[in-house]
């Protein structure tokens, strides 16, 4: 059971400069750590770099509080899924799984044992004796992450893992390799594009972008109190509305995008700095549905997508989208003026500059049971 | 009652009507194949089944000096050449030739191009070393051999007399003769094998290597079970060329040892070259070719047959 440490890692390939720069960063024991951002940031850069694939331009790699930044990768002890699979080609599924555990001599009896309790979980038992070109793309993933799985090294990295499986298939892996990561008490590093994964899997997540930290956290706390704006429309589906702000301090008033009108409460106005440019965002369980009565605004639906259980409305705000999502069915004609109610405690406020968060919403989504 | 309601009957007309155009498609589609093919058919018949026809029908024969068919005689060529001892011998050393020669040209070759597939600084320059000798004729090699060959001024013989050990009559010692050949051919084989090594052992891809290191696996574990099955399909038409080329040999034979001594070193080739154009047995000559030619269909067939195999093809 192993941490992993980085102090001001860097990298950059002969043809582009600073792909990561200066990564600090603590991946404590047993931890499940969700590494996500946009295509291009860095993320598989990062993973091969712990895997010792990719040299260290700079900065130091400790495991287990050992400095590796030159050692091997077969002498790191630990398993990964790539993003590409890597599988042999010439070998059946079996032969892919059991690969490593030939390599590293491990008992006829435990190669068995350990190959059918990961087939099991894989779903993989019927394809054993096939070659990986006679498997669709979400068998392939499975046998990378099989062959990862079975050799119950204490670190693991995963590159996108899941990213080719169908929903049901996705849903019940996620919890498959959590129970499992849990079980053995690996330090796992998990690489996904998937908000869901992100923010199910993970004990805390790292936001990367252009090669950089934006924020690290546990999942919630980036979800309530994004550090940026990058963060705040990176994590969340749908992603957060944002818009540009202007505060009246005399009438106390928040004008949004020269179109919304809200009311501004004192405590908001003493958190924002005088000369400051700010730029607003709210999520989307946040935009309420009212009544007539109570409405405080009024908005052009543009589009609606009923998904039965809930629904996802697009209004238009000065060229912004902004998006909803209303729990249950809705009748919503495009074009139609939708009563909602915005409250200023549910705005997340940025200065626009900087995209630094200066106040973060005040209200949460809590559940029924108050905490 | 009609069996035929009538909303079958357009249903049947259209099928018709498919068939006709399907027919119509393949005919034309032969057509096309037909006239891809003919200016490769046209060549290969002046080229090669003429000459292959010629050279089976001359083999029935008795011939004058200038190749002209004089007297039939059936299969006699054939029965004599598989009396004679000569023949026989010259049968021996081929095969034995070919042993010699294929598996040290593939394993040296293998050896050097996994060397030269390692990523360290200046391989480019042990790359170009190691494939020279594609660039170098038969003639200009087997010269410089026959150099390092010399009894008394060559290299070998002087790096022998260096480390105190008798000199060998390397290309006149019947003993040693067919095995200098062999050095000779191996060493001008290695460039083109070694290329097409090479070539193979890059287009295998890098990750398969990550995800094995990754696994644990060391450098031999992972030539065994990646390098060498991945690079299957290239070894298998190496080996395949490598024993055609072997059967074929002639150049390097007539400038170093002339089939000598004691025709140790008469390979098949050199043997009918000898037959016909030393000693104007066309016949004889001809009939030799056709034995060599089914020797090599027959050993590139059982290669096919049981070499395919183990070849892994992507
Ligand atoms: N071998 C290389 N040489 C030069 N640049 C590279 C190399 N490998 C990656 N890069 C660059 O480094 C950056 C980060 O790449 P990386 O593969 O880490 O992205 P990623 O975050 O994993 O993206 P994705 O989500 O699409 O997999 C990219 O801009 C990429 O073009
Ligand atoms: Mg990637």
């Amino acid at each position: 059971m192993k941490n992993i440490e980085m102090t001001d890692i860097t990298k950059s390939y002969d043809k582009q400069k600073n792909v990561l720069n200066e990564i600090n960063l603590t991946i404590g024991e047993g931890e499940f750590f969700v590494l996500v951002g946009p295509s291009g940031s860095g993320k598989s850069t990062l993973l091969r770099m712990i895997a010792g694939l990719e040299d260290i331009t700079d900065g130091i790699m400790k495991i287990d509080d050992r400095v590796v930044n030159h050692l091997p990768p077969k002498d790191r002890d630990l398993s990964m899924v790539f993003q590409n699979y890597a599988l042999y080609p010439h070998m059946s599924v079996e032969q892919n799984i059991l690969f490593g555990l030939q390599a590293k001599k491990v008992g006829k009896e435990e190669q068995r044992r350990r190959l059918i309790e990961t087939t099991d979980m894989m779903g993989l038992g019927d394809y054993l004796k096939r070659k990986p070109r006679e498997l669709s793309g979400g068998q392939r993933q499975r046998v990378a992450l099989a062959r990862a799985v079975v050799s119950q090294a204490p670190v693991c990295l995963m590159d996108e893992p899941l990213s080719n499986l169908d929903a049901k298939l996705r849903a019940s892996m996620r919890v498959e390799i959590r129970r499992l990561q849990k079980r053995l008490g690996l330090t796992m590093v998990y690489v996904t594009h998937d908000q869901v994964e992100a923010m199910t899997m993970g004990d805390r997540i790292m936001v990367l972008h252009d090669g950089s930290i934006q924020q690290v956290g546990n999942p919630i706390e980036l979800y309530n109190e994004p550090a940026n704006l990058f963060v705040a429309s990176f994590i969340g589906s749908p992603k957060m509305n944002i818009g540009k702000a202007v505060l009246n301090r005399a009438e106390g008033r928040l004008i949004v995008e020269d179109e919304l009108n809200i009311n501004a409460s004192e405590s908001l106005m003493s958190d924002i700095p005088n000369d400051a440019s700010i730029t607003v965002g709210i999520r989307a369980e946040h935009l309420t549905y009212a009544t007539k009565e109570d409405a405080t605004h009024f908005m052009e639906a543009v589009n609606v997508e009923n998904l039965g259980n809930e629904t996802t409305i697009a209004f238009e705000l000065n060229n912004e989208i902004w998006t909803v999502k209303w729990p249950g069915q809705w009748e919503i004609e495009v074009g139609e003026m939708v009563p909602v109610k915005i409250s200023c405690e549910d705005l997340a406020i940025f200065d626009t500059g900087s995209g630094r968060l200066i106040r973060a919403a005040k209200r949460v989504s809590k559940g029924a049971v108050p905490v | 009652m009609s069996t035929m309601s009538p909303a079958t009957k357009p249903y049947e007309d259209m099928q018709l009507a498919f068939e006709a155009e399907r027919r119509k498609t393949k005919t034309r589609n032969f057509i096309k194949g037909i006239l891809f093919l003919l200016p490769s058919i046209i060549l290969f018949s002046v080229f090669l089944f003429y000459p292959m026809m010629k050279t089976v029908y001359l083999s029935f024969f008795l011939t004058d000096a200038s190749g002209a068919t004089t007297v039939f005689v059936g299969l006699q060529n054939y029965i004599q050449l598989f009396t004679s001892s000569i023949f026989l011998k010259s049968f021996k050393s081929t095969f034995l030739f070919v042993l010699y020669i294929v598996p040290a040209t593939i394993i040296i070759s293998l050896f050097l191009a996994v060397l030269a597939n390692e990523k360290l600084k200046g391989v480019g320059i042990f790359r170009t070393i190691f494939s020279s000798t594609m660039g170098i004729s038969v003639a200009a090699a087997s010269v410089f051999w026959l150099y390092l060959f010399n009894p008394t001024m060559g290299l070998l013989n002087e790096i022998l007399g260096f480390l105190g050990m008798e000199g060998i009559g390397w290309l006149t010692d019947p003993a040693w003769a067919l095995v200098a050949v062999s050095i000779t051919t191996i060493w001008m084989n290695i460039g083109f094998t070694f290329l097409i090594l090479l070539g193979g052992l890059q287009s295998i891809d890098q990750s398969l290597y990550e995800s094995a290191n990754i696994d644990g696996a060391g450098y031999f574990y992972k030539l065994r079970r990646i390098t060498v099955p991945m690079l299957s399909p290239t070894l298998f038409f190496v080996l395949t060329v490598t024993i055609i080329n072997a059967f074929q040999t002639f150049g390097q034979i007539d400038i170093l040892t002339q089939g000598g001594p004691q025709n140790e070193t008469n390979l098949i080739v050199y043997s009918i070259y000898r037959e016909a154009f030393v000693n104007y047995q066309f016949g004889a000559a001809s009939a030799q070719a056709v034995i060599l030619f089914i020797l090599i269909l027959l050993m590139t067939a059982l290669q096919f047959k049981f070499g395919e195999k183990k070849v892994h093809y992507q």
